[in-house]
């Protein structure tokens, strides 16, 4: 794997060669392609040899990125038995809080028509000159909506941020 | 009525702002990526400004309001459901849904159950759901530049269609975006500024003009008004009232004083002048709380209306996630993660609008109570500064609210449009950049005509039709399709069909019984409590029974679903098929990382 897979170009040539930076000058000369795929065309045959050939770096193996993680991201792409767990494990740990906290967001949704349909002196109570029906419905679930979101959220990235540490450790 | 020049130039002054922001970042877009999801580039915090705004339509701006001064406090179950409707797209929906790497919901649902058949039947009602949710917004666009100006009902929908589709023609997603963002706090200011000042104007005012909204009469005029109405109305009178009506009252000439007793219901019709003296108790629209006591009260309206409430919510709440102007917005994120964050910040960024609706509603019913008699209470909110604050700062106000009214039907009508001809473009037509104007410029086309040719309604509730919809036919497939892997396309297929068709009976059902008479139950006006159950069950049994037709791919797709975006499962499709060869090429050869 190269150390510089990412967006950056992985190119090397600060050593300065001048004749690669005449090349460049040279629209004739260019090189193919742009630097992004740079580690590949180390690998490729040589260029005709009226030009040195320019300063490349590979890296074939990086201790950042065990060996384990390659093995198991495969797994879970081939589909094995054992990858295919892994991920249902996770979608139902997701699953289950969203429908947890689903139902906690619907308790004033469900619970409140209905209380005020049953009891009409409920909806008569004043709370600092307004009526709270006003209160309950116009004020209260909004924080609440918030609330329940930010909580998910963080839970969520919980559970991905300890699925992925499972997969690479 | 009167022309405002203030609104008039703060409404030039919006439609200004929003062609040159739209024509600024319309510079930076050129492929289909671009138009169809702003490249996936756009930034949480802008992209729930952009969802906000995009989300906070004439039914959120005008219309809340409206039916609280019409309905009273259960009207604010529709400020609930509108936000709530984001926290179920946060938890079911949302960050597997960006990561399924679909470019529309018609693509979704083809990656996810590899069917094309079923995509098309997808395209075909985010079509109609896109249709239905812009045909008011331009209505009230009319209403609202006929209120202000003197100009027929239907130039607000010319002005905002032309407007969008310069727009969408030069930049597509990319170009609404910041349009979008930027609306949503324009919004914000012009309910939240009129919202502090008329408060206090209110709260330091003259006691003479304070009535009490909780004694059991009528609102009452404040001063002699005339009310011209302008389309057929039922009345019903809780307190006498002397006018002098002139025109036709319950089938009869009437030419001046009448008197209406206590309890009686008045049919009034089309063209007719009726004068109210000052202090008049003002008669209500027929089915609406007549008392000042029984507006402030909820679920005053029996057994039916209970269920009513009910289906109001489960529509709003479960049919957000199927708006398709809704979902592509959140294609736009750069990864599932960013989708989630996005939708918080939107639940937060919405909590802090709907706050003020109740408030501007509830002042409405003590300053506007005439507009009750016309029926057309989606203007309240417009007049209600000119009558709180007679003079120039009523008239400045109004103008910030008018600005305001038109960067809503701005924000959601480019975003339908959007949705629409991203849906149309790649569905029906090959997916050029060209297509993508050509499907822009037709769904603006369609959209007006029907404006123009249906008569109009009160906003939230025909909005309300569209959420139902959605609620009965995408909501399922996504929730099960993104849940459960055995969801076949024949199931998904059965219940889009059998919900959203007992959807559009309803609607059908809906208007003959409104031509004759009334007669409808409450179920055929709000549907979805019924309709939702329905669909899913079909989805659920009609997928069971129909198991060999499971996708070959499923746990490939559940896999790149749920996956977090760190392992780089992402495959973003519209990438795949309009991606130039070096991006298509990026994919294929190594997982982008993240």
């Amino acid at each position: 794997m190269s150390r510089h897979s990412g967006d950056q170009p992985p190119r090397d040539d600060r050593a300065g060669d001048g004749a690669d930076r005449a090349d460049r000058a040279h629209p004739a000369h260019r090189a193919p392609e742009s630097g992004r795929d740079s580690a590949w065309e180390a690998l490729r045959p040589a260029k005709p040899a009226n030009r040195a050939p320019r300063r490349k770096r590979v890296v074939l193996n990086d201790s950042r990125n065990p060996v384990t993680v390659l093995r198991t991201i495969g797994e879970l792409e081939e589909q094995t038995t054992v990858g295919e767990m892994l991920v249902r494990n996770l979608m139902h740990a997701q699953f289950r809080i969203a429908v947890v906290l689903a139902a906690v967001a619907s308790v004033p949704m469900v619970g409140l028509p209905v209380a005020f349909y049953l009891s009409p002196s409920f909806a008569d109570v004043t709370v600092i000159g307004v009526r709270l029906p006003w209160l309950l419905i116009g004020v209260l679930p909004f924080p609440l909506l918030f609330g329940v979101g930010y909580l998910y959220n963080r839970l969520a990235e919980r559970h991905e941020r300890d699925f992925v540490n499972m997969v690479e450790s | 009525m009167d022309s405002n020049p203030l609104a008039i130039a703060g409404i030039v002054f919006i439609g200004a702002v929003t062609w040159y922001l739209g024509f600024h970042s319309s510079r930076l877009a050129n492929t289909t990526p671009d138009f169809l999801v702003a490249r996936r580039i756009v930034r949480s915090s802008r992209n729930a400004a952009a969802i906000a705004g995009e989300y906070l339509s004439a039914a959120s701006f005008l219309g809340i309001a409206g039916l609280i001064l019409k309905d009273g406090v259960d009207s604010l179950w529709y400020a609930v459901g509108f936000a709530a409707g984001h926290l179920a797209l946060l938890l079911f929906v949302a960050a597997p849904m960006r990561r399924s790497g679909a470019y529309t919901l018609p693509d979704f649902a083809e990656a996810r159950l590899g069917s094309a058949g079923l995509r098309m039947l997808c395209t075909v009602f985010v079509v109609l759901i896109g249709i239905f949710y812009l045909v008011p917004q331009l209505q009230t666009a009319g209403l609202t530049l006929s209120t202000i100006m003197p100009v027929p009902p239907w130039a607000g929908g010319v002005v905002v269609i032309v407007l969008v589709t310069v727009n969408v023609f030069g930049g597509g997603m990319r170009s609404i975006t910041v349009v979008q963002a930027f609306q949503y706090w324009v919004k914000l200011f012009a309910l939240a500024a009129p919202a502090f000042i008329l408060i206090m104007v209110f709260t330091t005012g003259h006691p003479a003009n304070q009535q009490v909204l909780s004694d059991n009469a009528p609102p009452h005029l404040s001063s002699a008004t005339t009310i011209t109405v302008q389309t057929p109305v039922d009345l019903q009178v809780t307190a006498e009232v002397w006018l002098q009506a002139h025109g036709t009252l319950d089938g009869r000439p009437a030419n001046g004083g009448t008197y209406w007793g206590p309890g009686t219901t008045h049919v009034v019709s089309a063209g007719t002048t009726l004068e109210f003296p000052a202090g008049a108790p003002v008669p209500t629209v027929d089915g609406s709380p007549g008392t000042n006591a029984s507006w402030l009260r909820p679920e005053a309206g029996g057994l039916s209306a209970l269920f009513g409430t009910y289906s109001l919510i489960i529509a709003l709440f479960l049919g957000t996630m199927g708006l398709p102007h809704v979902l592509v917005r959140f294609y736009t994120n750069p990864t599932g993660r960013a989708a989630r964050r996005t939708t918080v910040h939107v639940l937060l960024l919405l909590g802090l609008f709907y706050l003020f609706p109740t408030v501007l509603g509830a002042l409405a019913r003590l300053y506007v109570p005439e507009l009750l008699i016309t029926g057309q209470t989606d203007i309240a909110i417009l007049l209600l500064p000119g009558k709180v604050l007679p003079g120039f700062a009523g008239e400045a106000l109004g103008a910030v609210i008018a600005a305001g009214a038109f960067a809503a039907f701005l924000s959601t009508s480019s975003g339908l449009v959007v949705s629409v001809a991203g849906v149309l473009s790649t569905d029906a037509l090959p997916g050029r950049v060209r297509d993508f104007r050509w499907a822009a410029l037709t769904a603006g086309a369609v959209a007006l005509a029907l404006a123009v040719l249906l008569p109009p309604g009160d906003v939230s509730l025909s909005v309300g039709l569209s959420f139902a919809l959605a609620a009965s036919t995408f909501c399922p497939v996504l929730v099960i399709g993104i849940w459960w892997r055995r969801l076949t396309w024949v199931g998904a297929a059965a219940g889009i069909v059998i919900g959203g068709g007992l959807v559009l009976s309803a609607l059908v059902v809906n208007i003959v019984s409104e031509y004759t008479g009334a007669w409808a139950p409450w179920f055929v006006a709000q549907p979805a409590l019924i309709t939702v159950p329905i669909a899913f069950g079909t989805v659920l049994l009609v997928s069971l029974a129909t198991q060999r037709h499971l996708p070959l791919d499923v746990s490939r797709i559940m896999l790149r679903m749920h996956a977090p975006d760190r392992l780089g499962f992402i495959r973003d499709r519209d990438i795949v098929r309009f991606g130039t060869a070096e991006e298509q090429a990026r994919l294929t050869n190594g997982k982008h990382r993240r």
